[in-house]
């Protein structure tokens, strides 16, 4: 099946749906998804950030849909003629559908553990704008303790359905869901159940805002200050890949490969996730690349970088031994940069 | 070309310069000892251009960067919730913290659910740019609202700021509240 999206001509099977072709091209014309996770199944057409311009239907019924698309539910034709950067009527729908995403999203980024790598940060940046007209008091929701590795926050949930749909086909039983209707719609264990199954950590990976984040990780660092490094080890429950984001030698946090549509590649366990927090734990394979302009960039560099060695009198470069002594941040312990010789 | 050198001044302030003889009366200097004495003197009446630092300080441009300041809010809370963006924004790397979760008994201290356990700004290391007040969010650090200079010291380990000589004093807060109110 032919299909063209803003113009780039693509060959695809039947039953792909014009947001897997988009991203088969990739570049600019791949509409953003809040919701759609094609790791799992069941998911999207429900957030309706991927909306796009169907110009011309198929080569048996030219006509133009008349309404925008939600591109992550609908399946190319053959001969589709697909407009998602290049129509204006999309990007004006994307600024809308913004704004109803953050229409109760409390914008606490400066505290959030996601910012950095949130799926609603990057698409408010590039498609919101930057004055709210909802003058309403935000929904707010009670704090809720789902078990001891993984933080709700109910407030900033978008109710994508990610994590049921993690907690339903990656799980045995599921215990958590979305509890109440329209405003009052929650994340929730039904009657205050503990989440503790095995593969209940990739909750977090898959939550597309900072709605699920890791108790383990919670307020120790942002994002950009970790190196990413791709790391593995011998797990009987998974496979074992993981990203380690590491501060000097100290692990602060494990989580899942992340492709380039900040998708999930391997589902790991959360042994690996929660429970292995040593540098001797894992087989360091190198740094993990990121896209150019991520904040994760941020000071970052993909190769290790050594120290330089200058030929000259022994110590002399460091100064007197009385002062070598570690005067900022003295209650935390020593890090690879000011590393005692 | 030559002889054109010696005429011609490219400024205009090109001067010839004699030798000729002194007078008897230029020889003994005394008048240009007393041209002289008139210029001191005339300077004796003149208004100081210094002032006798530290005993009297200069007023502040209002845009004076300084120390830095951690600002309180109203009702005297900390505003910073240490979401590291003035150390990320920092060229020159002075910026140092550690965030930690805010206590069901700490409400009336911080802000936010997250606030920054310590703050730390190598005095030595920052060039006092003012990238770290654009960067803040929370309209939490200022280099112009201290009014005070960076005092100088002679040992190293006393030029790491933390929040004890940061953050605002608490009677200040108290006082900006009390004006904003009247």
């Amino acid at each position: 099946m032919k299909v063209t999206i803003d113009g780039h001509e693509i060959e695809v099977e039947p039953g792909t749906t014009i947001l897997q072709a988009a991203r088969m091209i990739g570049g600019e014309s791949v509409p953003p998804a809040m919701c759609y996770y094609s790791k799992l199944e069941d998911t999207g057409g429900k957030c309706r950030a991927c909306l796009v311009e169907v110009s011309k239907g198929s080569e048996a019924d030219p006509r133009p849909m008349p309404k925008l698309m939600a591109s992550c539910k609908t399946g190319v034709m053959d001969g589709m003629e697909v407009k998602s950067i290049s129509s204006d009527r999309v990007l004006e729908a994307r600024k809308a559908v913004t704004e109803f995403l953050l229409i109760n999203h409390p914008l606490d980024c400066p505290v959030c553990d996601q910012a950095g790598e949130c799926d609603l940060q990057n698409l408010s940046f590039q498609h919101g704008i930057s004055q709210k007209r909802f003058k309403e008091d935000k929904r707010t929701f009670e704090p809720e303790n789902i078990g001891d590795n993984i933080q709700l926050h109910m407030n900033r949930c978008i109710l994508c359905y990610r994590c049921v749909k993690v907690a339903e086909q990656l799980t045995d039983d599921r215990v958590h869901g979305v509890c109440g209707r329209g405003d009052h719609a929650q994340i929730s264990t039904y009657i205050s159940n503990a989440i503790d199954n095995e593969f209940s950590g990739n909750m977090i990976d898959v939550c597309p805002v900072g709605a699920l984040t890791d108790k383990t990780f919670r307020f120790k660092s942002r994002v950009w200050f970790n190196k990413p490094y791709n790391a593995h080890r011998n797990c009987t429950k998974c496979s074992g890949k993981v990203t380690l984001w590491m501060f000097g030698e100290e692990i602060q946090r494990v989580t899942a490969r992340k492709d380039e549509f900040h998708e999930v590649e391997e589902f790991i366990c959360n042994q690996c996730r929660f429970d292995h927090k040593e540098p001797t734990d894992w087989v360091i394979e190198g740094p993990r690349k990121f896209e150019k302009f991520s904040v994760i960039n941020q000071n970052n560099y993909t190769r290790k970088l050594d120290k330089v060695v200058i030929k000259t009198e022994e110590h002399i470069l460091e100064g007197r031994e009385q002062d070598r002594i570690k005067i900022s941040m003295k209650n935390i312990p020593y890090t690879e940069h000011e590393s005692k010789e | 070309m030559s002889t054109n050198t010696n005429t011609y001044s490219l400024s205009g302030r090109k001067k010839m310069v004699s030798n000729k003889k002194l007078s008897w009366s230029e020889r003994i200097y005394l008048i240009a000892i007393l041209k002289g004495m008139m210029i001191t003197l005339r300077h004796l009446f003149k208004k100081k251009v210094t002032v006798s630092y530290p005993e009297k300080v200069r007023p502040f441009s209002p845009v004076y960067r300084g120390r830095h300041m951690l600002m309180r809010d109203d009702e005297g809370r900390e505003r910073c919730t240490a979401c590291g963006l003035c150390a990320l924004s920092c060229p020159a790397e002075a910026i140092t913290m550690k965030a930690a979760e805010r206590k069901p008994n700490e409400i009336h201290l911080y802000r936010e659910e997250k606030y920054a356990e310590i703050y730390e700004i190598n005095m030595l290391r920052c060039i006092f740019c003012g990238l770290c007040e654009e960067a803040c969010p929370k309209e939490a650090i200022y280099l112009t609202k201290s009014k005070q200079i960076t005092r100088a010291d002679v040992d190293r380990e006393n030029f790491i700021y933390g929040k004890d000589k940061l953050v605002m004093p608490l009677e200040m807060a108290l006082q900006n509240t009390k004006q904003n109110q009247a």
